[in-house]
């Protein structure tokens, strides 16, 4: 082969490489995105239900990881998805299956609810304006709206808690339900206050700074 | 080979203008034009605005350094564009070179009495500045350039509590309770008392003119006296972690009227938040440092 010849293979070779390379990032990275979970219509009304566990699946890439899952209304069919799809303008019936235990709020402000219908949320079906900050697992927030929600912890004495994701109605729980109205269409994250990432310093570390676990978007449509 | 037409001193030997005097007019023509726009054209636009004392001190810091700039820029760009013009090879197909540039001790000691003159005037203005009134910015637990107040009107109070990824503000002289949302009065004293709870964050009132990093541990102050209603784009100045980019949101400033209803509703509004916070503190350390697990 010629000179010029073998220059032309090694070009035609490297561009291939890089053709390949611009590929795998578009399909590997760039069109990745999470997954995303719908509301629920129905004769109620439109619905959401999410769960929160100590620890990820097993098979999770991070299984030790505190996260949020969807679920449905039976606590069935656990979706690791930290992206909601709402309709806007909507009231939107929220609840929450919260197995993980008590670590507290850093801002004990953060403690009474705000934003939802009423100012006010349900907890094991008894309606409250506020917690213990003390008490406190987590916390659904949206700061762009103004809805913040405190979930109340399991103690840690329960006797049959959830270790890993999924967890049945049957392991120890609170149940939280709220309704708050959607904005106009648009993309708001959402996050948790309690700095509840085990292992890392100030807890926030790990599952807070990463979306899919402790925070991610709103998708109003 | 010499040129045809080069002297003792091997240069052509041409009548040359006084290009000294040339470039020294031309640069008074551009500097005073450029000056003039600046100072009543493009200054009054300047950010940050109007919505504070401060914020319209800084209007003004802003003009003064940029038409003190001016004469520095034209004086380069001046001498720049009339080299390119007039000392351009007018025949390229003869090659001269310049003469040698030996030093001149009066464009030296003219060089530094001048640039030394700007850089401590600008020290000395930008001191006094601060020190007047402290320009909007944090200034540390133990302030030194606090606006005048007056003994019947104290500053209204406000405590900014950053933490992963909001602000909250307390009032201290509202039974000490604390809001999402920020408001103010207008045309009066305000002194924030910046912390955190957690990493480094950075509370940059924009409108108003005031940026004060908020340090876990720290009560950093800083003053502001507004002016009239408006609004107030608020955001985190400081890298804090992955919903840096969302910790923004709007602040409003309000008549004395309109702010002392709000505050009265507010304190109702979070009667049962209130009772659970610690008592008010210049800073706060909440527990935990690091979840149990």
């Amino acid at each position: 082969m010629s000179a010029s010849g073998k220059r032309l293979a090694g070009i035609a070779v490297v561009a291939a490489i890089v053709c390949v390379a611009i590929a795998l990032y578009i399909a590997l990275y760039l069109t990745n995105v999470p997954g995303s979970a719908s509301a629920v219509e129905t004769s109620s009304g439109t619905n959401l239900y999410l769960a929160t566990v100590a620890s990820a699946a097993t098979n999770d890439p991070h299984p030790t990881w505190v996260s949020y899952y969807a679920v449905d209304a039976n606590d069935q069919n656990w979706r690791h998805a930290t992206t909601y799809v709402l309709p806007a303008n909507t009231l939107v019936h929220v609840t929450i299956f919260q197995f993980d235990s008590q670590t507290g709020l850093r801002n004990p402000f953060i403690g009474q609810a705000t934003g939802t219908v009423g100012g006010t949320f349900t907890l094991n079906g008894k309606t409250m304006e506020a917690i213990d900050p003390d008490t406190a697992s987590h916390v659904f927030a949206i700061p762009a709206i103004g809805l913040s929600v405190p979930l109340y912890g399991i103690s840690s004495t329960a006797k049959n808690p959830c270790s890993n994701a999924p967890c049945p109605l049957s392991n120890d729980h609170s149940t939280i339900t709220f309704t708050f109205r959607t904005p106009a269409k648009g993309l708001y994250r959402w996050q948790c206050f309690v700095p509840c990432a085990a292992g890392f310093i100030q807890g926030f570390g790990g599952p807070m700074q990463t979306v899919g676990y402790m925070d991610g978007f709103i998708k109003v449509v | 080979m010499d040129h045809p037409a080069a002297g003792s001193t091997g240069m052509p030997e041409v009548n040359e203008p006084n290009h000294f005097l040339r470039i020294v007019l031309w640069w008074l023509v551009v500097s005073v034009i450029g000056t003039a726009l600046v100072v009543f054209v493009l200054g009054p636009g300047l950010p940050p605005g109007n919505g504070s004392v401060e914020a319209s001190g800084q209007v003004t810091d802003n003009t003064v350094l940029l038409a003190l700039s001016v004469p520095v820029a034209a004086a380069v760009l001046v001498y720049l564009t009339y080299a390119l013009i007039v000392f351009r090879e007018r025949e390229p197909e003869v090659y001269v070179d310049g003469p040698p540039i030996r030093g001149n001790a009066s464009i030296q000691l003219w060089w530094l009495v001048t640039t030394t003159v700007i850089v401590l005037f600008l020290a000395g203005y930008g001191s006094i500045r601060l020190l007047a009134d402290g320009s909007g910015g944090g200034q540390g637990p133990n302030p030194i350039a606090a606006p005048a107040a007056s003994s019947s009107d104290p500053p209204l109070q406000v405590q900014v509590i950053a933490q992963q990824w909001q602000f909250n503000y307390r009032f201290p002289g509202y039974g000490g309770v604390e809001v999402p949302d920020l408001e103010l009065p207008a045309n009066t004293l305000v002194e924030f008392h910046v912390t955190s709870l957690d990493v480094i964050h950075s509370f940059w009132a924009y409108q108003l003119g005031v940026k004060a990093d908020a340090n876990p541990g720290v009560d950093n102050v800083a003053y502001v006296t507004t002016k009239g209603p408006l609004s107030v784009n608020i955001r985190c100045a400081e890298l804090c972690g992955v919903w840096h980019g969302y910790m923004f949101e709007t602040a409003h400033v309000v008549s004395k009227a309109d702010f002392a209803t709000w505050i009265r509703a507010q304190e109702t509004r979070f009667a049962p938040a209130t009772k659970t916070l610690p008592p008010y503190s210049k800073t706060y350390f909440p527990p935990p440092e690091r979840r149990g697990g």
